[in-house]
């Protein structure tokens, strides 16, 4: 039978406020435990929450990023449960009337179709602490420094087929939140974090199989493993006449498997019920259109803007206006070289590649857009080779300096004085007399490609510095004279 | 000196016939001397009060006084007080110390009130007989076999053994008023938000409003003066002005109209109490104010909707006691579930177990519609009774309780008379509006509270009302046989 994927995700994104959603306490990553956590997050007797006006402020840019109704009348709800980490034992939240309503946002897909994925609603809630089980002999340790943290959790319909258009989903928000500056997108510190609904249906069925919900999954590639692993489980599962239990279940990365974690059966219920500590949030028409106006380029229009405006190709301006950062950088760089294709090839390709092997966001990123700027400036005016560029590069990136510093300190300028490139290419020539002879007894259609040797040997005696293609045209002129 | 009211012993400070560290003491060594009659301070608190009085000594003799400045006061138990025991009259919080001030708190040291200690109370607030209270029955001045109404029976008792010459105490359903009816003093529950709820431990969030408890309407309304006002740490806080409360105080009630609910003087009321309210009517007529005859239809339906909502908001307000990082924890837990269910279950009396488990109930799924949302339903119908009469009159008088004081033990075992206890007053919380209860008389020489009822924000009235009946009358000044 063939099968037909349904995916639906629950993407959780810490809002970038400098304080928490309810109390004034610093959200910054990486305290000591409990130094970030206030009367308000500890669950004090007699202490009250006050909604931080800024998270409500970039959720509803977020509602305007992805073309949604605005909630004018929010509600927030306490979700009743008990957890060590969960200090009010009830997590304040929104059910029934969130601040952001349906919306959509368009994926553009592998084989550049684009999709439509409809987002059910968004909404504010407060994020737990962290239960420690190491470390403390059988005993827990909680943590409540992310107690209160602002999330906007992001429900989007079932209307991803695979586990490609799932993170293509995941990426197209992620590129979202972090050109809105409202979540800095860390996956890896779990600012990002994605639940996957997963069910399988045979091809054509109007009715939707049921789901099993893949929790908590912190990366782009995670995403699409887990829930490749989880369709082919539940393929299985099927056609050897089994049954999916709706579940949540945990997808183990190091053995690319999931596992139940819980049952609908043993979940809680909630006893949702609104917050009596906080008044309904009222919203009118003018604070939504400011925001409006302060909205900053999103990635579709940036992506458009890049092909318009500095003749890119498709997927190079997709590539580079997802992640908000990396197309600035990428703008800076272009407006200093007047060349964006130059830009654009080096930041994808030398830049990216030194980023990903360090692990390094370009936020870090140890070359400046300056620093790049002068490298490539040194490409077009032939002061460099482009072989040569990288190794001015690899300098650059670890002791850094400028172009011209470095070029002059390691005596890497490009050789373009044809006398000298004549020199080398006669030395060649007589030195190589096999490979001459082979030449000269080539078929002319044949020749072409065997001039690469010689080219080879002057770049090697010149230690890449002679001009490539002075090089190329007197090498061929002075063989072809031979012949 | 111990018949002196507050404002008079402001007057007598101010004159410098005594100081504050003089009052101070004398009023600490008759708590000492007499509070085993009536249990009503759970902490007392010797040295802070002294030092507290010794500062405003040494300020007024700079000449920096506040309204309240050298004032001997105590606070319920359920206001966090930095560095006293707050217990909420609960095993659970036992061992609890704040580390903050309730807004209130602060506010009333702002002032320069002195805190000789934290008053008895039924637990968490939840009990109309102060017997509920893990440290012991709170018994009534007047006759120590019988109780002294609660929540705030602690606070009442101590202002009618005058121990203390005015307290703060807090009003859910009637906690203020009824005690203040049954131990014969003044009690002022505001408009729902006019004090700030930061720093008072939550029973019922929608419903829980401070207010002072005193000899007299004068005095209410200077302790009101200091408690309230808007507090940015309480979304529920009330933007609205304060007036000053004394200023209005001798205003004229002729032409004042005042409503009698038909259903406040119906079947299950005490004929000595009828009378007496009727008299205190007829004093109002005799000032100059006109009464009619007014209906609360769904007057019925208060208890059964209070006792949906308010333990619904409590099963999740009191969730937070749960062991992990304050008050009672069981020993030597086995596992989390184990810590939890232990916990709970030893730290918590009955009354609170009961109201815990009927607010689950409520909001359990599959019946939340047939019980929080049709309580909610109610509660908009009883608003707008309320509403639609105070169009029509300006204030709403009627008896505070249906009886007088009962005896210790006699409606312990049967909830449901008990709740009965709140059937004039619980309305109010429901509406949220502001209602006073003063003496007015005795039935079985016990005393009898006049319910003044007015619209939100009306405080200024209500104590004017109440102020000018209390020229009139000296039931305010009756003190308990042998004080």
């Amino acid at each position: 039978m063939e099968w037909e994927t349904v995916i639906g995700l629950e993407i959780h994104a810490q809002l970038s406020t400098r304080t928490k959603i309810f109390s004034g306490a610093s959200t910054a990553f990486g305290a000591e435990p409990n130094t970030q956590a206030c009367a308000i997050d500890l669950a004090l007797p007699g202490t009250l929450p006050v909604v931080n006006e800024n998270a409500l402020r970039m959720a509803v840019m977020f509602g305007l990023a992805v073309n949604a109704e605005i909630g004018k009348r929010s509600v927030f709800d306490r979700k009743n449960y008990f957890y060590p980490d969960l200090p009010k034992g009830y997590q304040t939240t929104q059910l029934a009337e969130p601040i952001v309503g349906a919306g959509y946002i368009d994926i553009t897909l592998d084989d550049g179709e684009t999709r439509r994925v409809r987002i059910h609603h968004a909404h504010l809630e407060e994020d737990a602490g962290k239960s420690l089980h190491e470390d403390f002999h059988g005993m827990s340790g909680i943590d409540l420094n992310r107690a209160g943290t602002p999330l906007i959790e992001i429900v989007s319909e079932p209307d991803m087929r695979s586990a490609k258009e799932a993170s293509a989903y995941a990426r197209k928000i992620h590129a979202i939140i972090t050109t809105l500056g409202i979540c800095d997108g860390n996956m890896a510190e779990g600012s990002m974090r994605c639940d996957c609904n997963v069910s399988v249906r045979p091809k054509g069925s109007p009715t939707l199989g049921t789901r099993t919900e893949l929790k908590n999954i912190n990366s782009f590639r995670f995403i699409e493993r887990a829930i490749e692993t989880e369709v082919a489980r539940q393929i299985d599962l099927i056609e050897d006449g089994g049954r999916v239990i709706q579940e949540t279940r945990l997808y183990d990365p190091d053995k690319n498997e999931t596992r139940s974690m819980r049952s609908k059966e043993e979940a809680n219920d909630y006893r949702y019920f609104p917050c009596p500590d906080l008044l309904p949030v009222i919203i009118d028409d003018s604070y939504i259109a400011d925001i409006q106006k302060s909205l900053p380029e999103l990635p579709d229009a940036r992506k458009q803007r890049f092909i318009d405006e500095y003749q890119l190709s498709e997927y190079d301006a997709g590539v580079l206006s997802t992640y908000r950062p990396q197309a600035d950088y990428f703008e800076s760089v272009a407006k200093h070289t007047q060349d964006a294709k130059l830009s654009a090839n080096w930041i994808t390709g030398e830049l990216a590649k030194h980023l990903n092997q360090h692990d390094i966001d370009i936020t870090a990123c140890p070359v400046s857009t300056e620093q790049l700027s002068g490298l490539l400036l040194r490409i077009q005016d032939e002061t460099l080779t482009g072989k040569i560029a990288k190794t001015v590069f690899e300098v650059m990136w670890n002791d850094g300096g400028s172009a011209d510093e470095i070029i002059e300190a390691k005596g890497l300028k490009q050789v373009t004085d044809s006398a000298a490139i004549e020199a080398i290419v006669d030395q060649v020539i007589a030195s190589c007399t096999a490979q001459v002879e082979q030449y000269i007894a080539a078929e002319p259609d044949k020749r072409g490609k065997m001039l690469g040797f010689f080219m080879g040997q002057v770049m090697k005696l010149s230690q890449g510095k002679a001009n490539p293609g002075q090089v190329q045209g007197l090498m061929k002129q002075k063989l072809d004279a031979l012949t | 000196m111990f018949n002196l009211t507050l404002t008079e012993l402001a007057t007598r400070l101010a004159q410098g016939d005594f100081s504050s560290v003089e009052l101070t003491q004398a009023y600490l060594d008759r708590i000492q001397a007499l509070d085993s009659q009536y249990n009503s301070f759970i902490t007392l608190a010797a040295d802070s009060a002294l030092e507290q009085a010794k500062l405003a000594d040494e300020l007024r003799k700079k000449g920096q006084v506040g309204l309240l400045s050298g004032l001997p006061i105590a606070h319920k138990d359920l206001f966090c007080t930095a560095g006293l025991k707050t217990s909420c009259g609960s095993k659970m919080l036992d061992n609890f110390i704040s580390p903050y001030n309730a807004t209130l708190v602060e506010r009333l040291n702002q002032a320069g009130a002195v805190t000789l200690g934290k008053t008895n109370m039924d637990e968490f607030a939840m009990g109309s007989s102060n017997e509920s209270s893990y440290y012991g029955p709170v018994r009534n001045p007047w006759d120590t076999d019988r109780v002294p109404g609660g929540s705030s029976g602690g606070s009442a008792a101590a202002v009618a053994a005058r121990l203390v010459p005015a307290c703060t105490g807090s009003d859910t359903g009637g906690s203020i008023r009824q005690p203040a009816a049954l131990c014969g003093i003044t009690g002022l529950k505001p408009t729902y938000g006019r004090i700030s709820r930061y720093g008072m431990v939550a029973y019922a969030s929608s419903f829980d409003q401070a207010g002072p408890m005193t000899r007299s309407a004068e005095d209410a309304a200077l302790m009101l003066q200091v408690m309230a006002g808007l507090d940015p740490l309480d979304s529920t806080s009330a933007d609205q002005p304060v007036p000053d409360y004394r200023a209005h105080l001798n205003d004229s009630l002729a032409g004042l109209k005042i409503g009698l609910p038909k259903e406040y003087f119906a079947e299950g009321l005490d004929p000595g109490i009828a009378q007496q309210v009727q008299a205190a009517i007829q004093e109002f007529e005799r000032m100059g104010a006109q009464v009619k005859e007014v209906s609360l239809p769904n007057t019925e339906l208060c208890i059964p909707a209070y006792y949906i909502l308010a333990p619904a908001e409590a099963s999740s307000n009191l969730s937070r006691f749960d062991g992990v990082r304050y008050g009672y924890r069981c020993e030597s837990p086995v596992d989390l579930e184990d810590l939890y269910k232990r916990s709970r279950g030893e730290g918590f009396g009955s009354e609170v177990k009961r109201r815990i488990m009927v607010g689950t109930y409520a909001l359990s799924e599959g019946f939340y519609d047939a019980y929080y949302r049709k309580a909610q339903q109610i509660r908009r119908m009883i608003q707008q009774d309320f509403l639609t009469v105070l169009k029509d009159v300006d204030v709403i008088m009627a008896p505070t309780t249906p009886q007088p004081a009962f005896k210790l033990g006699e409606k312990n075992s049967d909830p449901v008379a008990m709740y009965m206890e709140d059937i004039y007053t619980l309305s109010l919380n429901l509406a949220g509006l502001p209602g006073m209860s003063i003496p007015c008389g005795q039935s079985q020489g016990l005393p009898v509270g006049l319910q003044i009822i007015g619209s939100y924000f009306s405080e200024a009235k209500l104590l004017n009302i109440a102020h000018q009946f209390q020229l009139a009358t000296d039931w305010h000044q009756q003190s308990p046989a042998g004080l």
